[in-house]
């Protein structure tokens, strides 16, 4: 852009939409009078210009993508431009330089903030790089096959010979003809002595042949096994890093395929068809020079179908390299279903809905069948084709061959080492042009891989972490603001929390809570604004570390497959057992631990020992006090158990809240009666703030929660009893209203 | 409650002010599409400030001309769904990838995160995410020319 070097221009926001949302592209400059609009190119010559009065705003928002930013006075709207969030940051900081004109009390602190925090992405970003993702992107693989250098180097020299091995056969059937077998015919008598020198010459090929290509075979599998196991565990430690952003944006059936299915193509691909492709490249290249050296007129005719067989593989190849993206993408959509359904099978089966399932699948699986099909189709043609061309170049040679011989330019002998030779080296043309199809696909997979492997996290380490010894444990949120996708979820939160304090955060169901949580804890960065631990920012401080300062206890409490000791000590693998039990009993866990058949030593999770909800929650409660966090977090902690287990866990949760800085959501408010702070949060915004009696007073949102709740609790009251009676009935029954309940629940979520 | 008697008006700033029958001051609202993909022209919703529902509209033919145009003007005015018209040119095949269009808002250029963007309409449509969550519509493939067909397909 060549904007002239006016001095006294702001800001500049770049506006690709026109008020009436076509596609053109304007800018916006901002001076400290007025905003104009003029051509990108031009700044000169603006087309419209708006004059600035004390008491104008600038209003951003913005709506499925859509930017907005309107110039508004007391009465009226003097203004609106639009533009696509690509802009956004532009616009923010347009924004911005506007406000520091015309300065609004409310906002002083706000603009001071902005301007000296560093500003996050607000968006996860894969590497910007532009190669294209043809077998090029195999290349990528040499980052994997790097530390295996020697072994490579090895296995090419062993192969080497061992091709060179297998040529030998051939060579001695010229002689052999020439000097033993025609000469016989013509009445000379055959020399055991020559005949055993060939033959012994023959047999001591095969078997170097024979070891070497033993050697090689082994050699390189092993190398390639290694490469393979190396991709996976690279591939899963990347994925284990990226951001829960990523997480929520692929599907697990897909990522699934790709960590496991596709390295094992490319691990395939690189011990068996690239070595027998190698071989092969070698076995050709030293015929040609062979055939060359013995009759340049013949081996000069045997290439003739060389050309069209590569020209027919280059064709080919486009075609079957879209085909197998394709089959890939397909596959994982089928996986996905599995992945969909399998862990969600309760909710299948109690809305009878099997069949639909059933019927998804086998849509994904026909889908599958389709695609595949036109790949073969293709491919099908392929083959047959050239092992055709191969037949019409061993008949040109034998119809070449038989006239030289005639005309007395060649031996039989020489005829016949040549059609030896050929016939190997066609019918490797044949497998040859299978590497064509593998490539194509081990490509696809080698680019899904890298794929995530290219992925940066979201969550930066930085350069030179801060340290977190001896920190306090405030918790400040500056000017905070989070926006998911084209989503603004959480705008300009401030707020302070003193170390040891317990703040509660309170609000109707989806006002971002948990968000916010989750910007503590880091899981996700904030778009803009900023969040302290002691006054320091907390991307300066290497994010591993930073979590471990942080007890995390969430409403559906997630344990993975192992032993309850093994749970327990998760985020502490080298704790003691007394540790461990020391924090089940705090946890209000060891008495119903010490009732599972194994005790400690129980299997849960998955196909494990089923517990209830209370049960589990207590076991991710003494997980999170195993780690003595200087911060916990609690998310709906005890949303999901029954009045008289929520007692237990609460119990659980006052001891682990001592003497450490508590973030705590609930639904039930009486719980957060206690909080040195209430946060009332409103659609993303705060809106009331201050202790639960204060809050009350003010008749406010927190007073209105609070009654709808006392409400509620009235009218279910005469609900409990009725219900109490139902389960009483038999157990049976009891089952049913359970696993209607939380069908009910999981749609509701859906 | 179905009304069809919606009234409405535009305030000094734009907003679309609704007058309900029981209240004297006229309340802004914001209309929302329900089903914005499967059916837009029916199912709206006028949302308050604070996000609570006011009033439905079944269809958006039940309401007056003048009415019809004034809540369609606004509608127009907070979402944007071009209809991809062709598929120019694209950087390259694999994601991210830069996508030239030519759309029935004009020329302008998508990128493209991830397949994953490409969502599946059940008309046989698609609906294309642009990275900056913009979304782009394709009524269904034949709708696009031969080249355009063959470049979305690598995507697909
Ligand atoms: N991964 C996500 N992508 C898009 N929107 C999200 C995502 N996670 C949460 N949201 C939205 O953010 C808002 C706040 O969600 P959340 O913080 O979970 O609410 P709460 O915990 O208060 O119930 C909700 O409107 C929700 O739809
Ligand atoms: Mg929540």
């Amino acid at each position: 852009m060549s904007h002239s070097p006016n001095p006294s221009v702001l800001a500049r926001l770049p506006l690709d939409l026109s008020p009436d949302l076509l596609f053109v592209s304007r800018v916006l400059v901002l001076t400290p009078h007025e905003i104009f609009l003029a051509p990108p190119d031009n700044e000169a010559t603006p087309e419209a210009r708006w004059a600035l009065h004390a008491g104008d705003q600038l209003i951003l928002s913005d709506h499925a993508g859509l930017g907005k930013l309107r110039l508004v006075d007391t009465a009226h709207s003097k203004a609106q431009w639009r533009f696509t969030l690509s802009h956004m940051k532009s616009a923010q900081e347009f924004v911005a330089q506007f406000q520091q004109l015309h300065i609004t009390p409310s906002q002083a602190g706000a603009i001071a903030l902005t301007a000296s925090q560093p500003t996050a992405e607000w968006r996860e970003d894969a590497s910007a790089d532009t190669t294209p993702p043809s077998t090029w992107t195999l290349f990528r693989l040499w980052r994997f096959a790097k530390p295996y250098k020697g072994q490579l180097l090895l296995g090419f020299l062993l192969t080497l010979a061992a091709t060179a091995a297998t040529l030998v056969p051939p060579y001695l059937t010229m002689p052999l003809m020439d000097d033993v077998l025609i000469p016989f015919q013509n009445g000379v008598a055959i020399e055991p002595s020559t005949v055993m020198k060939y033959l012994a010459g023959l047999l001591g090929a095969a078997l170097v042949a024979w070891s070497l290509g033993w050697a090689r075979t082994y050699i390189l599998s092993r190398v390639s096994e290694r490469i393979g196991a190396d991709i996976r565990t690279t591939t899963y430690n990347h994925l284990m890093h990226l951001s829960l952003d990523y997480f929520g944006s692929k599907r697990t059936g897909d990522l699934m395929a790709r960590i496991g299915s596709e390295t094992d193509r490319i691990n395939l691909f690189l011990s068996l068809h690239l070595l027998d492709f190698a071989t092969d490249v070698l076995m050709i290249m030293m015929t040609v020079t062979i055939l060359f050296s013995i009759n340049p007129w013949l081996a000069l005719v045997t290439l003739i179908p060389l050309p069209i067989i590569a020209w027919m593989i280059h064709v080919v190849r486009d075609r079957l390299r879209t085909g197998f993206e394709r089959v890939d993408r397909v596959w994982s959509q089928v996986t996905n279903i599995l992945s969909d359904t399998i862990p969600g099978i309760r909710v299948v089966k109690a809305f009878s809905q099997e069949a639909r399932e059933a019927e998804r699948f086998h849509q994904a699986n026909q889908l599958n069948l389709k695609v595949n099909d036109r790949v073969n189709r293709t491919w099908s043609v392929f083959a047959p084709t050239v092992t055709a061309l191969t037949e019409f170049g061993l008949l040109i040679v034998w119809a070449f061959g038989i006239w030289q011989v005639s005309q007395g330019a060649i031996t039989v002998g020489v005829l016949t080492a040549f059609l030896a030779y050929i016939g190997r080296f066609y019918s490797r043309m044949d497998s040859m042009s299978r590497i064509v199809s593998v490539t194509q696909k081990t490509a696809a997979g080698t680019k899904r891989i890298f794929d995530i492997l290219d992925h940066t996290a979201s969550v930066p380490d930085p350069r030179n972490p801060e340290s977190l010894e001896n920190r306090a444990a405030a918790v400040g949120l500056h000017q905070v603001s989070f926006r998911h996708g084209n989503r603004g979820i959480l705008h300009e939160i401030n707020l302070e929390i003193k170390p040891g304090s317990m703040v509660g955060l309170v609000g109707h169901s989806g006002s971002g809570k948990t968000t916010l949580v989750n910007l503590i804890a880091r899981f996700y960065d904030v778009s803009s604004g900023s969040i302290t631990l002691d006054g320091t920012d907390i991307r300066q401080f290497n994010v591993a570390d930073y979590r471990r300062q942080i007890g995390l206890v969430l409403q559906e409490p997630f344990l993975f497959f192992g032993t309850v000791a093994e749970n327990i000590s998760y985020g502490k693998a080298d704790a003691t057992r007394d540790e461990i039990i020391q924090a089940a009993r705090t946890a209000h866990a060891h008495e119903f631990i010490l009732k599972l058949p194994h005790g400690y030593d129980s299997l849960v999770g998955e196909r494990g020992q089923a517990l209830s909800g209370g049960e589990r929650q207590r076991i991710s409660i003494a997980r999170a006090l195993l780690i003595d966090p200087k911060i916990l977090i609690l998310d709906e902690a005890t949303a999901s158990v029954d009045t008289e287990t929520e007692r237990e866990i609460q119990q659980a949760l006052d001891n682990l809240m001592q003497g450490r800085t508590t973030i705590a959501i609930a639904h039930r408010l009486s719980t957060l009666r206690q909080a040195d702070m209430l946060v009332v949060l409103d659609q993303g915004r705060i809106v009331e703030t201050g202790r639960h009696n204060d809050l009350l007073a003010r008749q406010g949102h927190y007073y209105r929660l609070y009654q709808a709740q006392i409400k509620l609790n009235e009218e279910s009251n005469p609900d409990k009893t009725g219900l109490g009676y139902i389960s009483g009935d038999t157990g049976k029954q009891d089952e049913n209203i359970a696993s209607s309940t939380v069908a009910g629940h999981h749609h509701a979520a859906n | 409650m179905p009304l069809t008697n919606l009234n409405f008006s535009l305030d000094a700033f734009d907003r679309l002010l609704w007058h309900a029958p029981e209240s004297q001051t006229p309340i802004p609202v914001v209309p929302v599409r329900a089903f914005p993909i499967a059916a837009p022209e029916e199912s709206i919703a006028l949302v308050d400030e604070h996000g609570h529902e006011r009033a439905w509209i079944d269809r958006m033919d039940d309401l007056g001309c003048d009415m019809a145009q004034l809540l369609r003007q606004a509608l127009t005015s907070r979402e944007l769904t071009p209809t991809i018209l062709c598929i120019k040119d694209v950087s390259r095949f694999a994601t991210p990838s830069v996508w030239h269009i030519e759309t029935d808002h004009g020329a302008t250029e998508l990128t493209l995160n991830s397949e994953d963007d490409i969502r599946h309409l059940p008309s046989g449509g698609f609906l294309v995410a642009d990275k900056f969550g913009l979304q782009f519509k394709i009524p269904n493939r034949s709708y696009l020319d031969r080249h355009s067909q063959r470049l979305l397909a690598r995507f697909l």
